[in-house]
């Protein structure tokens, strides 16, 4: 995506022509919306799986590995600095921009290690992905974890693109829409990986 | 601000709106017609590869009536195109029946009817309705179209591999579709199916995300939701189904995958093969149909609602008439949207679900005839006493309400869970489903390209040409799809290869052989069309700029919009886009119809006493920009 063009004026024209009944929020930035909605569907079509898969039968008993523990930790931490390099673009404080986006993406690569040695430690207490000592329930764990991190990689995607437009200033309290749509993705995979974590937590 | 118009209009360029997309703005063949940001030519590349997956599928199912209906004749000229799906004593091989059945539910279900009728007309009805010079996105619109022709390609090699494409049904229950040793069709081919199907859900979520921000943000002025033409209300609610249904659809396909080539056992369980175990336990495949359904049936609407839009669009205009019940038909759409998520079940009345939670999604299916009926209602009390102009695409449209409602009765004997035990999975559903969903929705694309054609090529199709068609189509899709009732009732399993074995379905063979024959004329009709449509964009007779007098927005551009769509400002909008046969309007300087552009100011003697309230308030916040000077 041509990320750095929502930033410039010019590209507003399209919308501003239009302005009257409709939402004043960039087409953009709704459309992010809108992408989150379709990603909550799937979550809820796999969690709810789960459900039924969980209350039939005899569900695998397993324990929630201490790496989530952990993970869920840093990805909190990492929101909470995505959210102050956003404050700081509002301050025009980008030297603090640069500093909280770096933190934040080093804290997102820091997670999805920590997931990989989650999923190891699930492998060492006996929970499978696959084969013929796997069950359903535990499988769903790396399901649920798995997907979860793609969007996280694709998350550390867009923070590097942002972090890049910090450094080439194109990132100012004028123009932060990017920064802004940055955001909101990452504090959402926050909370998607949160209710994940709740609910293994709650039903395993 | 520089304009650049030639003699009849139809070439016209904007700059000053597309400087930073388009620096380069005459666009060489590659970006105008290929890789192209434009929606109006998005649209004509869904509709293209659409109408041509439509001819695939539509063969494909004359090629397994030939084997239903004429189970003794000999095939062997298909060789040159079916190659070794003949066997030696010239008749169809049973699996590659089971493939063909498979691609044509698949293509026609996704390819034709989501893709070519959702991405044909959203993409080019909602930026020149809603007046917005493109798409919230183009290169996101454009990725859709593209993402749509590599699941195509992925679909198409399919059928050339040598253990067939997938053959567990468009529906792909496992454990049919997840063990090739239970088909072969079930290897190569369904991975195939399923590759070609997450790009379509890529490329549906891609166009459906693009449709609703548009809709939503890039409204003209004066264009609020009550004015809507109901073919954007349509499209509008279309995307959102979409957009919550084929998720769902991604993380079944998902867990399928999974299953198929890593080894999990989300859906399989205890199944032997050859006397010996497989290692897969505890997976459930009832599951899977849960998961299917939930997209299944939505994909119903999805395929359906456009349909209606375009027909209460077509009806409207060429009955002279308002639409009768704007409001009832927005809330019955919105109604069935809803409804659409909360009836999956009745799919699997007989997968041994508790008989009171059937009994709860019986329920819940049998309202949604409430709101289907109130359309039809409303369909033909705005036929009623109307100023009727029988154009080919109005004729679909008539056409389409009457399969909608003879499909759509069979649906409360569908949706009973006592009676399907009896019916499911019966010639009776393959009727219903192909009389208000096929037939219906393939009625409202046809009707929409006969109506919007002049507007996508700046030609005219020919009209007689276009009555054959209807009448050969008309008759032929109930003369195929209404005797199918009776050998249902009769208790004709659905997919199944011959019926020559046992006697009660042998005493069927003649009115089997009438089907067939009769889909073999309906589907040759289509040729017809394919001539006209092929033939009227280069040779076609100029069309006019509004050729059927209607009032929505995309008939004020010129005769062939150029990028952009208005060669100068977006129209404003003043007024619904039903004001048809409005009394007094020739006082005002208009015939039948006052476009939706026109101010009321403009209209002083047709209009209503609301209406003249409504100026005195917009005259009031012109005077002294007061929002607050109300009467």
């Amino acid at each position: 995506m041509k990320v750095d063009k929502l930033n410039s004026p010019v590209n507003n024209t399209l919308t501003q022509e239009n302005k009257g009944v409709a939402l004043s929020m960039h087409p953009r930035k709704f459309g992010l919306w809108l992408f989150i909605v379709s990603v909550c569907m799937m979550f809820a079509a796999l969690t709810s799986a789960y459900i039924v898969k969980f209350t039939e039968g005899q569900p695998l008993v397993y324990d929630i590995p201490i790496m989530f523990w952990v993970t869920s930790v840093v990805i909190l931490a990492s929101s909470l600095t995505m959210h102050l390099a956003y404050k700081s673009a509002h301050k025009d404080n980008i030297k603090n921009v640069k500093m909280f986006m770096t933190i934040t993406t080093i804290l997102g690569v820091v997670f999805l290690v920590g997931q990989w040695y989650a999923w190891i430690e699930l492998v060492q207490a006996g929970v499978f992905f696959a084969g013929s000592k796997s069950a359903p329930t535990g499988s769903f764990i790396y399901v649920f974890s798995g997907v979860h991190a793609i969007h996280i990689i694709s998350a550390v995607v867009f923070l590097l693109i942002t972090l890049r437009l910090a450094f080439n200033n194109k990132i100012s309290s004028q123009k932060t829409s990017v920064i802004e749509m940055c955001a909101t993705y990452w504090h959402f995979l926050d909370l998607l990986w949160i209710y994940l974590f709740v609910f293994l937590l709650l039903n395993h | 601000m520089e304009l650049q118009t030639n003699v009849d209009g139809a070439d016209v360029h904007v700059h000053e709106h597309h400087h930073d997309e388009h620096e380069h703005h005459e666009d060489g063949f590659i970006r105008k017609y290929i890789f192209t940001e434009d929606h109006k030519t998005i649209a004509k590349q869904f509709l293209i590869l659409g109408l041509m997956w439509a001819f695939m599928g539509g063969a494909m199912s004359v090629i397994f009536r030939l084997q239903l209906g004429f189970p003794d004749f000999n095939l062997e000229w298909l060789r040159p195109i079916l190659g070794t799906w003949i066997n030696e004593t010239g008749k169809l091989e049973q699996e590659k029946y089971l493939a063909l059945v498979t691609m044509h539910g698949t293509i026609m279900v996704f390819f034709v009817l989501t893709a070519g009728l959702s991405g044909t007309f959203s993409n080019f009805l909602i930026p020149l309705q809603v007046g917005a010079r493109d798409m919230a996105s183009g290169f996101m619109n454009m990725l859709s179209f593209w993402f749509f022709f590599l699941a195509s390609v992925v679909m198409f090699t399919s059928l050339f591999l040598e253990t067939g494409p997938a053959s567990g049904g468009w529906v792909i229950y496992p454990p049919l579709s997840a063990l090739p040793e239970a088909v072969p069709g079930s290897g190569a081919g369904m991975t195939y199916w399923l590759i070609s199907m997450a790009l379509f859900i890529v490329s549906s979520l891609l166009g459906g995300i693009n449709y609703i921000t548009t809709v939503i943000n890039m409204r003209t002025k004066g264009l609020s939701f009550s004015r809507l033409p109901l073919t954007i209300w349509a499209f509008f609610l279309t995307a959102i189904i979409g957009l919550l249904s084929f998720p769902v659809l991604f993380a079944a396909a998902l867990l399928l995958i999974f299953d198929r080539s890593m080894g999990t056992s989300f859906f399989l369980s205890d199944i032997y093969i050859g006397g010996k175990p497989l290692h897969h336990q505890g997976g459930s495949a009832i599951l899977f149909q849960h998961l299917f359904w939930f997209l299944g049936h939505p994909e119903v609407y999805i395929v359906l609602l456009p349909a209606l839009g375009i027909t209460s669009e077509i009806i409207a205009t060429n009955a002279r008439k308002p639409i009768f019940g704007y409001r009832a038909m927005v809330g019955s759409m919105i109604g069935i949207g809803v409804l659409s998520f909360i009836v999956w079940a009745h799919h699997m009345f007989v997968t041994g679900m508790n008989p009171f939670l059937g009994t709860i999604f019986m329920l819940l299916t049998l309202i949604i005839a409430v709101p289907s009926a109130v359309k039809a209602f409303n369909y033909i009390t705005t036929l009623w006493k109307g100023n009727i102009i029988f154009t080919p695409a109005m004729m679909f449209s008539i056409g389409l309400v009457s399969l909608f409602i003879s499909g759509g009765v069979t649906g409360i004997v569908l949706g009973n869970n006592a009676l399907d035990i009896q019916l499911h999975d019966t010639y009776f559903v393959v009727a219903h489903f192909h009389l208000v969903m096929g037939s219906a929705s393939f009625f409202g694309m046809v009707a929409g390209v006969y109506h919007w054609f002049p507007k996508m090529f700046g030609r005219m199709m020919d009209d007689k040409l276009g009555y054959v068609h209807f009448w050969a189509t008309f008759i032929g899709v109930y003369l195929v799809f209404f005797p199918m009732h009776y050998i249902g009732i009769a208790g004709f399993p659905r997919r199944y290869y011959s019926f020559s074995t046992f006697d009660f379905t042998k005493s069927y063979a003649d009115l089997n052989m009438f089907i067939s024959v009769a889909a073999i004329v309906t589907f040759s009709a289509q040729g017809l069309f394919a001539f006209n449509f092929v033939y009227s964009i280069f040779r076609g007779r100029l069309a006019p700029q509004n050729p059927w007098g209607s009032n929505t927005l995309e008939w004020t551009t010129p005769r062939v919009p150029g990028h952009g769509n208005w060669p100068g400002a977006i129209p404003t909008v003043h007024r619904w886009p039903y004001d048809y046969s409005k009394p007094d309007s020739d006082k005002d300087g208009f015939s039948d119809f006052i476009p939706q552009n026109i101010p009321f100011s403009q209209t002083p003697h047709s209009n209503f006493e609301n209406e003249n309230e409504l100026i005195a308030k917009q005259e009031g916040k012109n005077a002294g920009g007061n929002q607050q000077h109300h009467h």
